[in-house]
């Protein structure tokens, strides 16, 4: 992953860092409950919600048992729409494809449209080793990228500043990449996009090379799909000679007609509208191929697995390949709100961070290791996730996955994750009476899986197996070990095989 | 072995013992709204393009050479491109206005399109439960980036073909082949402390008209 993320630190830590910053609190607190109720609204336009809900569960579901079939497919009608397509196993090769499709161009420069997928492999920084400069064109990233700073929310990912910051940034940092802020910005949001929009017009009218992500990639026709809301998606997709795409090979949908459930609950759930601003749908080069002048003379699509097949291998934990990044369950999540994108110490913050980057990575750092305790088990992500994906249930899971390896790093992640919340009890109260509302929703989702490999000579709590507030009263006299030389020297009781995914580089 | 290989290889290890899932059930509705009445399902359009701070206008055939010069002259645009295969009628009363016509021998450059303040165009079809309109670059629309460039998009909309109520209705009626543009009102972004501004790349007014 990213190495902008290395080194930092694990859950706890990062996050008693920003529940200290009380700005980072309140923009967070009130941006995370503006889309909530917002969402609400416009999910309750739909009164066929549960229908569309369970049809794009088991869409992908569908997809996810036939992966293959359905990539080879894409791969075909990609191909035969005169575009080219890469497979890249993790993150290395997709950065080194990447970089020697944009040197063989010529060019040393190219736009960015936000994704995910290339925050995840860190494209920016392998490019900037191969002597490419790769410019955001997201405003939210540019306010990021500027700041030399990191994102901290799927959508809004410059949630962390406010418009104050955000002047300064651009007053200090735009000449450096470019066009520099007009004389006398103010802090005005309008201005402050009439900034960004003159000084990216400039990149995008000169631009030969762009990288993007997708959110949809359709088997059945080989098109791709954008959604945005800015037009530096348009932009991106549109004007530059050469496109590149990187594309996680979970983002398949087998056939044109889903699209009609997933373009339905996606702006809904992430910035709740009935429909984003922009969406932006494309073949290959098109029937005109290269010679009609509408878009690209070149495309290429980079498949990404980087942990990918990891994840479908395990039973409980592939679920969380059906995600669609729409953030909803970042919105609903009261660690999220309290601890700040940043402490989850990846591209994928919250809820959906817990579960999807230990399965990506392993469990083998502490940051890792200490993501699936940040959370209190509510399941508010699980009623509000688009795709029905059971996040506490693979939290449990991975919960055990953790305790089962060998060496006390793990458990002292665990630990310090736990005792975050606890000292936090606004946030586990309202995961609480979360909970408890909507019980009958989710009875499996609870914390009453029994966690086998959690066994007695640990000091582990048994923390799925009953609430935390109980079991701190009970374990308060007896605190875990103190720490020792990490490592595996110290032999768990029961020898147990490591059952987490490989770590990926 | 190649990473394709590999990876296919992985996903079928993988799968090897994973049951098949349930079959897809799309027991959801193909409409939210009454379809066979058409003046609400405009309306219903109507609404939500002004919900999202696009302007609607309506007219008839007659007065839309009338009202599309007038939107360019309220937009106080001084030129605007023209997508080959939009009909000469309709911009026959935009007096003053320099035309730019793009077409394939002389197709017009982003950098030019910079220096352009309106576009004209139809579209292949709009969206009422959504808002939205789709462009197919088809005649009368052109390519993507005759829509993008400039600050100011007049799109008109036939409703007696063009509208369609929702979602499942419209991608019947699409060619994926095609490259699509969905535009639900204009350009926005919500990035700084999630105030909603109008406008950051794409064009910032969205003038719709639609035809009766
Ligand atoms: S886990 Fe569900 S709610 Fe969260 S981002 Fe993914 S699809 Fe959205």
């Amino acid at each position: 992953m990213s190495s902008a993320y290395l080194g930092m630190p694990a859950f706890p830590q990062a996050a008693k860092a920003a529940t200290q910053d009380a700005r980072l609190r309140a923009n967070l607190r009130r941006a995370t409950h503006t889309i909530r109720d917002k969402r609400a609204r416009a999910v309750g336009e739909l009164d066929d919600w549960a229908a569309l809900r369970e049809a794009g569960r088991r869409i992908k579901d569908q997809t996810l048992r036939h992966l293959d079939v359905y990539l080879l497919q894409l791969e075909e009608r990609v191909t035969s729409a005169g575009g080219t397509v890469h497979w890249a196993a993790d993150a290395a090769e997709a950065n080194r494809i990447v970089a020697e499709l944009v040197r063989a161009t010529g060019e040393s420069e190219v736009v960015k449209v936000k994704s995910m997928a290339t925050q995840e492999i860190g494209l920016n920084e392998a490019l900037a080793e191969a002597g490419v400069t790769a410019y955001e064109t997201d405003l939210a990233e540019l306010i990021v990228q500027l700041g030399d700073d990191l994102p901290s929310h799927i959508l809004v990912p410059a949630i962390h500043r406010n418009r104050g910051e955000i002047r300064d940034i651009f007053v200090e940092r735009m000449a450096r990449w470019g066009r520099p802020a007009p004389e006398g910005l103010t802090d005005r949001p309008a201005d402050l996009a009439e900034a960004a929009r003159l000084h990216l017009r400039e990149k995008f009218l000169r631009a030969k090379v762009a990288v993007s992500g997708a959110n949809f990639m359709i088997a059945e026709t080989g098109t791709l799909v954008v959604v945005e809301s800015e037009g530096n998606g348009r932009m991106c997709l549109t004007l530059p000679q050469t496109l590149i795409s990187v594309v996680g090979i979970e983002k398949v949908l087998p056939t044109w007609q889903d699209l009609e459930v997933f373009l339905q609950f996606l702006p809904r759930s992430s910035t709740a509208e009935r429909m984003n601003p922009y969406t932006t749908m494309w073949t290959g080069l098109g029937p005109g191929g290269a010679a009609d002048g509408d878009g690209p003379r070149a495309f290429h699509l980079v498949l990404l697995d980087n942990g990918r097949t990891d994840t479908l291998a395990d039973e409980i934990g592939r679920q969380v390949l059906r995600c669609i990044r729409c953030s909803a369950c970042l919105n609903v999540c009261p660690v999220y709100e309290r601890a700040g994108g940043h402490a989850y110490g990846s591209p994928y913050p919250g809820p959906i961070g817990a579960v999807l980057t230990p399965q990506l990575r392993g469990t083998g750092s502490e940051v890792d290791a200490s993501l699936p305790f940040a959370s209190s088990l509510c399941g508010a992500c699980y009623e509000v996730c688009p795709v029905a994906i059971d996040i506490p249930e693979v939290l449990v899971h991975l919960r055990e996955q953790v305790a089962a390896q060998p060496g006390h790093a793990a458990e002292r992640a665990a630990m310090r994750a736990a005792t975050w919340l606890f000292e936090h009890p606004a946030a586990l109260a309202a995961a609480e009476r979360t909970a408890s509302a909507t019980r009958a929703l989710h009875p499996r989702t609870l914390p009453l899986g029994p966690a086998g490999a959690w066994t007695q000579a640990r000091d582990l709590p048994r923390l799925p197996a009953e609430p935390f507030r109980t079991w701190w009263k009970r374990h308060r006299a007896e605190p875990p070990a103190a720490p020792q030389s990490t490592g595996t020297s110290q032999p768990p009781t029961t020898p147990q095989p490591p059952t987490t995914p490989e770590s990926t580089p | 072995m190649t990473s394709r290989d590999a990876i296919l290889d992985r996903i079928r290890a993988a799968l090897a013992a994973a049951p098949e899932p349930e079959p897809v059930v799309r027991d959801y509705r193909v409409a939210h709204v009454p379809v066979d009445d058409h003046a609400a399902v405009v309306d219903l359009l109507a609404g939500n393009l002004a919900d999202y701070r696009a302007h609607v206008h309506r007219c008839t055939e007659p007065e839309l050479p009338g009202l599309l010069a007038r939107l360019l002259a309220d937009h106080g645009s001084r030129s605007v491109a023209v997508p080959p295969g939009l009909p000469a009628s309709w911009l026959a009363q935009a007096d003053g206005v320099e035309r730019v016509p793009d077409d394939a021998e002389a197709p017009l450059t982003a950098q030019r399109l910079d220096g352009v303040d309106s576009v004209v165009t139809g579209c292949r079809l709009a969206i009422a439960e959504t808002g939205t309109l789709v462009l197919d670059a088809g005649p009368g629309q052109g390519r993507r980036v005759l829509t993008l460039v400039p600050d100011h998009h007049v799109c008109v909309v036939d409703t007696a073909r063009q509208v369609v109520a929702s979602l499942p209705q419209a991608l019947p009626r699409l060619d994926p082949t095609r490259p699509l543009t969905w535009i639900s009102g204009p350009s926005a972004t919500s990035d700084i402390e999630l105030d909603r501004v109008e406008g950051v790349h794409g064009p910032r007014t969205l003038d719709v008209v639609l035809l009766a």
